[in-house]
């Protein structure tokens, strides 16, 4: 079942197209990667979806809903969980605020308690800092925190821009491990985002790459890191 | 001693209406990045409400009279409303302006607010008398304070527990406490934008009706320009504590009342009329040093 399907959209900021006429199309319980050198336009990819820039033309239908030009907020009730480049942790909420906020819009009351509870089985640390503020928190903890707030949204997708960005490469596998351990454990659907595409060949997958706004190259991660195809069509190399 | 009592309840009840005035400017800025200049004429507004509209020099009390348990929440209820129309008809419109825009935006609702008063009411300053009893002094260790002091600094410290309890133990108050230090994220969770901005315009409105019910019984005179000074001095406070900042607002506004009390005291009697001058130095100085305001929120710091 399509969970998430981008038809053709285009986002302008002003006069410079970020995106023009980019479709995607996502399945349940698949683990999709885009990635793409700086400025391709994954990022805006992202939060295009998310409802925070608007799409000048076509069209984005999430679970069966069309969510074309609906708010940040009715987007994330209906089960995308965007977790944005940079963290953006509530530096002065608690840690457990931090999660509470994510369950806040959430009908099952009931579950929140567990997910709480097992979010904090994953992540022990943030069992142990609970009531600290989230601004003390590493990069890498910060990281784990913004999963686990997303995690707390009990979302159908959860879309990730640059988790490992300013991360040590042994955070970054933690990271992903977490990140994968969750998706079967709990269904989970995964978009990330990486300028990288080493992440998307270890961790297999299908693979998108974005390169000045447009869908270059779409295939399994595994087999596109074989031949040269990849990083022609990253670099546009043959083109000029 | 008892002279230094006085000057403490001086500075504390000038002090209350800063921080009351100050919080209530913060509460918005942190969720809009709005200065909303029109903050005092809600306070103005809020006290015309007590009058029945004539351009007579006399007031004509009208829910003035009404008795006090239903005449306070009565007055809040317009500085909410008032406040919240002012979201709903104007700033709604500005919210992905730029925040220059939005200050002009409430310079201009200000404006319109200042002369439909000016229509209703002409310009004269009409006294009032509204729970007159309480200037009587009471005695505090020696020192005669006035009635209203008391009870002004008392309703701050309530109102400060209040909503420092409503934004740390409730859920609305999470919300509005994430959206002031990233709004957009906070949307990202599932945060309805619009119901936080009408709440912090909600909760400032009734702040700007506090003001005006202690100003109204303390000067017991009606005025269209009454909530100018305190809207000023309340800005710097805000600017001072760290835009955004409500413990900061607070702590600034009481700084601000303190140092106005304290001048008055210790100038020479000849520099006394110049004392805003030097209390507005002090700010001057107070900029130089922290440039962020004394306590600069999480939101206004850089992000890596």
């Amino acid at each position: 079942m399509t969970l998430l399907s981008v038809d053709n959209i285009t986002v302008r900021y002003g006069r410079l197209t970020a995106l023009r006429g980019v479709s995607l199309k996502i399945e349940d319980g698949e683990t999709i990667f885009v990635t793409g050198p700086n400025g391709a336009g994954k990022s805006t990819l992202l939060k295009a979806i998310a409802g925070v820039v608007p799409a000048a033309e076509g069209a984005i239908v999430l679970g069966g809903q069309v969510i074309t030009g609906a708010s940040p907020e009715s987007t994330a009730r209906l089960g995308f969980s965007m977790v944005p480049e940079g963290r953006h942790v509530f530096g002065g909420l608690t840690i457990e605020e931090n999660l509470m906020l994510g369950a806040g819009m959430r009908k099952d009351r009931a579950r929140v308690g567990e997910d709480l509870k097992q979010v904090y089985d994953v992540f022990p640390m943030l069992r142990e800092r609970k009531d600290k503020p989230a601004g003390v928190l590493s990069g890498g903890q910060q990281q784990m925190l913004v999963i686990g707030r997303a995690l707390m949204t009990a979302p159908r997708l959860i879309a990730i821009d640059e988790p490992s960005l300013g991360l040590a490469p042994k955070v970054i596998d933690q990271v992903y491990e977490t990140l994968l351990k969750l998706r079967d454990s709990r269904g989970l659907t995964l978009l990330i985002v990486e300028q990288s595409s080493t992440r998307a060949m270890m961790t297999g997958g299908r693979m998108i790459l974005l390169r000045s706004g447009q869908v270059v190259l779409e295939g399994d991660a595994r087999t596109l890191a074989r031949g040269d195809t990849l990083k022609k069509a990253y670099f546009g190399y043959g083109e000029h | 001693m008892t002279a230094l009592l006085q000057i403490l309840f001086d500075a504390l009840s000038l002090g209350s209406l800063y921080a009351l005035g100050a919080l209530g400017i913060a509460l918005i800025f942190g969720v809009m990045r709005l200065v909303n200049f029109a903050h005092g004429d809600y306070i103005a507004f809020c006290v015309f409400a007590l009058l029945w509209p004539s351009i007579d020099a006399a007031a004509i009390v009208f829910a003035g009279n009404l008795p006090t348990i239903i005449l306070i929440p009565l007055i809040l209820a317009i500085g909410a409303g008032l406040s919240v129309l002012s979201e709903i008809l104007v700033f709604r419109r500005f919210r992905n302006a730029n925040p220059a825009t939005m200050m002009i935006a409430s310079f201009a609702l200000g404006y319109v607010l200042k002369n439909f008063l000016l229509m209703l009411f002409s310009s004269r300053p009409k006294s009032i008398d509204l729970w007159s009893n309480l200037s009587q002094q009471v005695e505090i260790a020696g020192a005669r304070i006035p009635l209203l002091q008391v009870i002004t600094i008392t309703i701050t410290i309530v109102i400060l527990i209040a909503l420092t309890a409503f934004l740390k133990r409730t859920r609305f108050g999470l919300e509005m406490r994430a959206a002031a230090e990233n709004f957009t994220m906070a949307r990202m969770l599932g945060v309805k934008a619009n119901r936080v901005i009408m709440l912090a315009f909600a909760i400032s409105g009734m702040l700007a009706a506090a003001i005006g019910l202690i100003l109204a019984t303390q000067s017991g005179t009606v005025d269209i320009q009454m909530g100018m000074s305190v809207m000023l001095v309340a800005f710097i406070a805000t600017v001072i504590g760290g835009l955004g900042s409500l413990p900061g607002a607070v702590i600034a506004g009481f700084l601000i009342g303190g140092a106005s009390v304290l001048m008055q005291v210790i100038l020479p009697l000849e520099a006394r009329p110049f004392r805003d001058a030097f209390v507005y130095g002090a700010v001057i100085a107070c900029l130089i040093w922290r440039p962020q305001g004394l306590l600069a929120p999480k939101s206004a710091k850089q992000r890596v």
